[in-house]
C-alpha cells in the first residue's frame, strides 16, 4: 500500500464499509468522490457554512474539515441515511411541510444537525435551536421556515 | 378569479428529492475519468504578464494541460445574461478574452491547468511562474477619471456609459419648493453567496460536440456566449443546467464556461470539472455595484415633490459585465415610484481595478432604492409630516404611466401595502412613543416603499417557450426554457398547466432540468420575469393543449369544441357536467387508434410585451444599543402587491430569503479591498458576515392581492422585490429611535458606532 492510502473500517448509513482512503483527503471528499454520496454539499471547504455537515457517532459535523481517516471504527451518517424504511423521516417532511427548502443546497447539511438535534431528545426554545443550527448558512429562505420546521419536531 | 390550482400552498416539486441528496447538482456527477480544471489567477490588481513559465507545470506528473492566454483564441466576448440584440447598437460590452495577459483585478485569469486530481491541479499551480509589469491600481470614479489614469480597456478612457433624462425643468422645480434638501449617499459592494459556487463540468461527445454542464440561470444565453467565444456555431455546443444551488443574479452571467470548455478542448475532449473555491467565487465572479448619489428633493410646505434630482456614479471594477444596465436600470425606479413633475437623473459609470459588478437580486434598486427612500425620510423630516403620508401623497398610483416608457399601471396595491404594513407594526402609536428618547437603549419603527418591474421590456426581449405533451396515461409531460434555480418556478409552472387542462398538478412531469437542444428557447431565470413572461408561453401552451384534446374529442365524439371541458382529468360537456370520456381513454386513443392516430404535442412561444410593476414594503422596528453601535431588528414585516399569489408558501419563501439579504445589505455585508493593492480581504464566509439563523428574527410576511390584467394569471413580480426595502426601513427606524440620518451602508456596529461619536450621542 502506498504511504498515502489507508485502510479503514467504519458503518456508513447502517452498513460497515472497508475503504482505502487517501490520507490527505476529507471526510467530504472521500464520501463525495470515493463513495459517490454526493448528497453532502461542498460550499466552502473550510467548516464556515455546513453544507457538508454529517453524523459521526451521533454529533453532528462539517465533514469538509475532519479527515476521512479519523472516522476509522465510528458510525458515520450522512443525508442519504436519513430516511427511514424508504420514507422521510419526521424531521424530512417537516422541511418539506413548512415550505423549508428552496434551492436545496444547504439542506442536506441541516438536515443532518437537525436530525441530530431531535435525537437527543431534548425539548428547546426556539433561540436554543437557533443557536445549535447557526453553524449552517442559508442564503435562499432566511431561515424562517427551517427554524419552523425544526421547532415543530423537536418541539412537538 | 376561482382557481383550482392557483395560490395553492402545493409542496415543492423537487422537494424530496433534495431533502434526501437525491438531488443532482453540477458538481454531483461522477463522470468516468473526470479531470479537474484550476484556474491561475493575478497576484497583482492592475498590470500585464511580461513572462509566463509554465514549464514546470507541464512536467508534473498527472499534469494534461497547461493553458495560457496564449493558448485561447485572440476574441473579445460579452458575458452577460441578456438576450442577444441583432441591433448592434444594442449588444452587449465585449471586453472579455478567456485567458488574459492584461491583468485588470486582483485574481484575474492568466492561465489554467488540467489534471487528473485536485492536489495535483492544484500543485501544478504553485509552479506556474509569473513576472508583472505593473500599472497603478484604480479603484475609484476619481481615479478611473484622472487625467493620467492608466486605460483599463484600450480606447475606453476607462468609461463603461453614462446615461442620464431630465422630464420637466428641475431647476425651476427647486426655485418654486419651499424647501429644498440635498443628501449624499454611498453603498457597499456585496456578494451573492449563492451556496453552491459556480461549477460546471465539460466535455466533447462522440459526435465532435462541445457540452458544458453549468450552474446558471441561462442556459440557452450561455450556448450563445461560448460560440461567440470560440466563433463557434451554436449547433457544435450544448448547455445543460440540472439542480441549482442558488443564483441571485451571479449565474446571469457567464463566468466560467468559456473556460471551461477551452479546458476539455485542451485536454483532447475529456471530461474537465470546474469547481470554483468559495474564495474564487467571491472574487472571480460577479459583485452588487457600490454606488455614490447626490440627491436633492424640492417640496412644498404641503408636503408635495415638485423636483427631484439624483446624480451617481460606481466604480464597477474590471469587466462591463451587464454594462451601464444594473446602474441605468436605477434611473427608472427613481422616476417610477413618485409622480413628481420636475425630474432628473444622470449616472456614470465607470472600469476599476476591483471583482466584477454584475447583476444581483433587484439589478440596482436595492443601491437606489436605499438612497431614495433614506432621503424621503429625511425630506418628510424637514417638513414635519409622518413619512407614510408623505409618500402617500407623492407615489404612484392605479393609471399613472412612466413618463419614460409611457406604460400605464394597471394594478397597483401599494397604499393597501402601507396600511397593512402600518398595521403590523403597531405604526402610529411607537412613532408617538419613541419620538423624544433619551438613554442608551432606544427603539424605532421605519419603513419604505418600492416598485420593481416584471421583466425587461421593453428595454429587451421578452421571450419564452413551453412544450406539452399529453402522454398516453393522460398526463402531461411539460418542457420550458425557464430555469428552476431554487425559487420554485418548476412547481409554479406545474400548476398553471393544471389549472388551465383541468388536472391535478400531479398528472403534471416538468423535466427540471434545461438542456439547450431539447428545451424550449428561453433567456433564463433573471429580472424576476419566468411567472410573468415566461408563465404566458405556459398559459399558451396549456390552452393550445386543451384545444387539440377538443378537437380530438370532436373528431370522435361529434360534439361541438366549445361545449367541452375538463376537470379532475374527465372531459365533460360544459353545461350539464356529463362525462364524455377520460382524458386518459383519450389520450390513449390518440396514440393507437388504428383511424384516428395523432398524439398531441404543442410547442409554443409567447413574446412578452408589457412589464407590470409589483409593489411593497418594509416597516420595521429596531432596537439601538447606542454605547456599542448595535442595531437589533426586533420586528420585521414585506407586505407585497405582486398580483395574484400564484402558491403562497413559496412565495413567502422568496419574501423571506429576499428579507434577509436586506437585512445583510443593511447591516452586515461589505466585500472589502485593500485601498492600495485592490486585494479582496474579507473572500471567504467567515469575514464576510452573511446573516446566521441567530441574527434572524421571525420574517412576516403579507400579500395585497391585486389582479394585474397583463400578468397570465393575474400576477406580477415577486423574486428579486422582497430584498429591496428592509435596508431603507431599517435605517429609517434607526433615524425614528435616535434622530441620526445615517448614510452609508452597511450600519454596522464598528461604523454605527462611530456616526454615534461624530454627532455627538456618544
Amino acid at each position: 500500500m502506498s504511504d498515502v492510502l489507508k485502510k479503514i473500517t467504519f458503518t456508513l448509513n447502517g452498513k460497515e464499509r472497508t475503504v482505502e482512503v487517501d490520507v490527505r483527503k476529507s471526510l467530504l471528499d472521500v464520501l463525495r468522490d470515493d463513495l459517490e454520496l454526493t448528497g453532502s454539499k461542498k460550499g466552502c471547504e473550510v467548516g464556515e457554512c455546513g453544507a457538508c455537515a454529517v453524523m459521526i457517532n451521533g454529533e453532528s459535523i462539517d465533514s469538509c474539515i475532519y479527515l476521512a481517516v479519523w472516522v476509522d471504527g465510528k458510525e458515520v451518517r450522512t443525508i442519504e441515511g436519513i430516511e427511514k424504511d424508504g420514507k422521510l423521516s419526521e424531521m424530512q417532511q417537516a422541511f418539506v411541510d413548512e415550505g423549508a427548502i428552496q434551492c436545496g443546497f444547504c439542506t442536506a447539511g441541516l438536515v443532518v444537525s437537525a436530525t441530530a438535534l431531535e435525537e437527543r431528545g431534548e425539548k428547546m426554545s426556539k433561540d436554543e435551536m437557533k443557536k445549535e443550527l447557526s453553524g449552517h448558512l442559508c442564503r435562499c429562505t432566511g431561515y424562517h421556515n427551517i427554524a419552523s420546521a425544526v421547532d415543530k419536531v423537536i418541539n412537538k | 378569479m376561482n382557481f383550482t390550482q392557483i395560490g395553492k400552498p402545493l409542496k415543492r416539486y423537487d422537494a424530496a428529492a433534495k431533502v434526501t441528496g437525491k438531488a443532482k447538482y453540477a458538481g454531483d456527477f461522477h463522470v468516468r475519468d473526470m479531470l479537474i480544471g484550476k484556474i491561475y489567477r493575478s497576484t497583482i490588481a492592475h498590470g500585464y504578464v511580461k513572462k509566463i513559465d509554465i514549464s514546470k507545470a507541464k512536467a508534473l506528473p498527472g499534469v494534461v494541460a497547461v493553458i495560457t492566454f496564449n493558448d485561447t483564441p485572440d476574441i473579445k466576448y460579452p458575458t452577460a445574461g441578456h438576450p442577444y440584440s441583432t441591433d448592434p447598437k444594442h449588444q452587449d460590452i465585449a471586453d472579455r478574452q478567456i485567458l488574459t495577459n492584461h491583468v485588470r483585478f486582483y485574481g484575474d485569469e492568466i492561465a489554467a491547468v488540467v489534471a487528473e486530481n485536485d492536489l495535483i491541479a492544484r500543485e501544478a499551480l504553485r509552479l506556474i511562474e509569473v513576472e508583472y509589469e505593473e500599472l497603478p491600481v484604480v479603484l475609484t470614479v476619481e481615479d478611473a477619471l484622472a487625467n493620467d489614469a492608466p486605460e483599463i480597456h484600450k480606447g475606453t478612457k476607462n468609461i463603461v456609459g453614462k446615461m442620464n433624462y431630465e422630464f420637466g425643468n428641475v431647476e425651476e422645480g427647486f426655485a418654486k419648493a419651499d424647501f429644498v434638501v440635498e443628501n449624499e449617499f454611498e453603498t457597499q459592494t456585496v456578494q451573492h453567496c449563492a451556496m453552491e459556487n459556480h461549477v460546471s463540468y465539460a466535455y466533447v461527445d462522440a459526435q465532435d460536440r462541445l457540452t458544458v454542464v453549468s450552474s446558471t440561470q441561462i442556459p440557452h444565453v450561455v450556448r450563445r456566449i461560448i460560440g461567440q467565444a470560440f466563433e463557434m456555431p451554436v449547433h457544435k455546443i450544448r448547455v445543460i443546467k440540472p439542480y441549482i444551488g442558488g443564483g441571485f443574479g451571479a449565474k446571469q452571467d457567464s463566468c466560467i464556461e468559456p473556460l471551461n470548455a477551452a479546458l476539455t478542448l485542451a485536454a483532447g475532449g475529456k471530461p474537465v470539472l470546474l469547481d470554483l473555491d468559495r474564495e474564487e467565487s467571491i472574487i472571480g465572479t460577479r459583485v452588487r455595484h457600490a454606488v455614490k448619489y447626490k440627491i436633492k428633493t424640492g417640496v412644498t410646505k404641503d408636503g408635495k415633490m415638485i423636483a427631484r434630482e439624483v446624480s451617481l456614479e460606481t466604480a464597477k471594477g474590471a469587466y462591463a459585465s451587464h454594462g451601464i444596465s444594473p446602474v441605468a436600470k436605477q434611473g427608472t425606479a427613481f422616476i417610477q415610484m413618485y409622480t413628481t413633475p420636475n425630474v432628473k437623473f444622470d449616472m456614470i459609470s465607470v472600469y476599476s481595478n476591483a471583482p466584477v459588478a454584475g447583476a444581483m437580486r433587484g439589478y440596482g434598486i436595492p443601491q437606489i432604492n436605499y438612497a431614495l427612500e433614506s432621503h424621503v425620510d429625511d425630506v418628510a423630516a424637514k417638513i414635519g409630516m409622518d413619512p407614510t403620508d408623505f409618500r402617500k401623497l407623492n407615489q404612484v398610483k392605479e393609471g399613472d404611466a412612466d413618463p419614460k416608457t409611457k406604460l400605464k399601471i394597471l394594478s397597483c396595491g401599494l397604499e393597501e401595502c402601507i396600511d397593512k404594513g402600518k398595521e403590523l407594526i403597531n405604526w402610529d402609536e411607537k412613532r408617538k412613543k419613541y419620538a423624544n428618547q433619551t438613554g442608551d437603549i432606544r427603539r424605532g419603527v421605519g419603513m419604505a416603499e418600492f416598485c420593481y418591474g416584471s421583466g425587461t421590456y421593453p428595454v429587451c426581449l421578452e421571450i419564452a417557450g413551453a412544450r406539452i405533451v399529453l402522454r398516453p396515461d393522460g398526463s402531461i409531460l411539460m418542457q420550458v426554457g425557464a430555469t428552476e434555480i431554487g425559487q420554485g418556478s418548476d412547481t409554479v409552472f406545474s400548476q398553471m398547466a393544471a389549472e388551465v387542462l383541468g388536472i391535478s398538478t400531479d398528472q403534471v412531469y416538468l423535466e427540471s432540468t434545461t438542456d439547450s437542444d431539447t428545451t424550449p428557447f428561453d433567456t433564463g431565470a433573471y429580472a424576476s420575469r419566468q411567472t410573468y413572461v415566461s408563465g404566458a408561453a405556459v398559459k399558451k401552451a396549456a390552452l393550445e393543449c386543451k384545444s387539440r384534446i377538443f378537437e380530438a374529442v370532436k373528431k370522435r365524439k361529434e360534439i361541438a369544441v366549445e361545449k367541452l371541458d375538463i376537470k379532475d382529468s374527465q372531459i365533460i360537456e360544459k353545461n350539464s357536467g356529463k362525462v364524455v370520456m377520460s382524458l386518459a381513454d383519450l389520450a390513449m386513443d390518440t396514440y393507437y387508434s388504428r383511424e384516428n392516430s395523432n398524439p398531441i404535442s404543442v410547442d409554443v412561444y409567447n413574446q412578452t410585451k408589457s412589464n407590470a410593476l409589483a409593489f411593497g414594503v418594509t416597516f420595521t422596528e429596531v432596537e439601538v444599543d447606542i454605547k456599542t453601535g448595535t442595531i437589533d431588528v426586533i420586528e420585521i414585516y414585506n407586505v407585497h402587491d405582486s398580483g395574484t399569489i400564484m402558491n403562497r408558501q413559496l412565495a413567502e419563501g422568496q419574501v423571506h430569503g429576499g428579507m434577509s439579504m436586506g437585512m445583510g445589505y443593511a447591516l452586515t455585508e461589505e466585500l472589502k479591498l485593500h485601498p492600495e493593492t485592490g486585494k479582496t480581504l474579507n473572500n471567504n464566509l467567515l469575514d464576510y458576515k452573511l446573516p446566521t439563523m441567530m441574527d434572524t428574527p421571525d420574517l412576516g410576511v403579507e400579500f395585497v392581492e391585486t389582479y394585474e390584467p397583463t400578468g397570465p394569471f393575474g400576477n406580477k413580480s415577486l423574486g428579486e422585490p422582497p430584498a429591496i426595502t428592509p435596508a431603507p426601513a431599517i435605517r429609517n427606524a434607526v433615524l425614528n429611535a435616535t434622530g441620526v440620518s445615517f448614510t452609508r451602508l452597511p450600519m454596522n456596529t464598528q461604523r454605527v458606532f462611530e456616526k454615534f461619536k461624530e454627532t455627538g450621542l456618544i
